[in-house]
């Protein structure tokens, strides 16, 4: 056990635990606020995984974006103050599925990788990073900076009546 | 470092957002669980990006530098999609709370509605 073992098993418990309570809450905004400590743990874990600019970016976009914009959303939507008890559906084909996928999984990968022990490459900085994609893919950058552009105008026509499709 | 440990918690996170998205009937948490989602699959292709990196540190023997991060711009394109996508979903949503002045899931009507 190393100090970069140790860094990840504590990180990754808090990301699994406060991951489970994001899907388990009954409060929808507490559900939002355990998202962020969920995505903040996660961004934790690229440090250690040597993604420096992964992690801020991480950082910045989930944290700061992806959650603000889920935090409106239950605010526009309904915001109910404390517990409400119609947010789940029954359980068991969920839990089956779920606990399924993610303990098939985790046996396949701990089948996978369980004596491999890695050293630490160099970090995967901004500027490697940014060498590679403006070097070896540039064309997917373009195609996603279309599609970002795409997604935001089609999200204006369809959250406005008034300009969008006809009925 | 043991990459079985990233490696887990990906498929432990991943199984938890499988969970979210058939377990919650409130469109914006189902939201969350596929972000959930999302991020256990960036936490793999980083995990992969870091392991196979170490363990193949010259892949280019003619003029040996480090190997690319090629697994990291991969978690940063997913990360847009994932923004591209939570934008469109929250509009829809947005839009379903504005129609039926509710967003559980199971009471969308799939059929066609003629107004």
């Amino acid at each position: 056990m190393t100090a970069a073992d140790v860094l990840l098993l504590g990180l990754g418990a808090v990301a699994v635990g406060s991951a489970l309570l994001v899907v388990t809450t009954k409060h929808l905004v507490r559900a939002g606020l355990y998202l962020v400590v969920c995505l903040g743990a996660m961004a934790g874990l690229y440090l250690v995984l040597t993604a420096e600019l992964v992690a801020w970016v991480q950082v910045l976009i989930y944290v700061g974006a992806v959650v603000v914009l889920l935090l409106f959303a239950v605010m526009l939507t309904r915001a109910p103050i404390g517990a409400s008890d119609d947010l789940d559906r029954p359980g068991w084909p969920a839990v089956l599925v779920g606990g399924g996928a993610g303990l098939g999984l985790a046996a396949l990968l701990i089948d996978a990788f369980r004596w491999t022990t890695v050293d630490l490459p160099e970090a995967g900085t901004a500027e490697r990073l940014g060498s590679e994609i403006f070097g070896s893919w540039v064309l997917p950058f373009e195609v996603l900076s279309v599609l970002l552009l795409a997604a935001l105008v089609g999200a204006i026509v369809v959250s406005r009546p008034d300009i969008g499709a006809d009925r | 470092m043991r990459p079985v440990i990233p490696y887990v918690m990906a498929a432990l996170l991943f199984g938890i957002g499988v969970y979210g998205v058939l377990r919650r009937r409130n469109a914006v948490l189902l939201l969350m669980s596929v972000e959930i989602m999302l991020n256990a699959v960036n936490l793999i292709l980083v995990t992969a990006d870091t392991t196979a990196r170490a363990a193949l540190p010259h892949l280019d023997l003619i003029t040996p530098h480090p190997p690319p991060p090629t697994g990291q711009v991969f978690a940063l394109f997913v990360i847009v999609i994932a923004a591209a996508e939570v934008g469109v979903g929250l509009a829809i949503v947005l839009q379903l709370y504005r129609l039926r002045a509710s967003v559980a899931l199971d009471e969308v009507p799939l059929e066609r509605i003629d107004a």
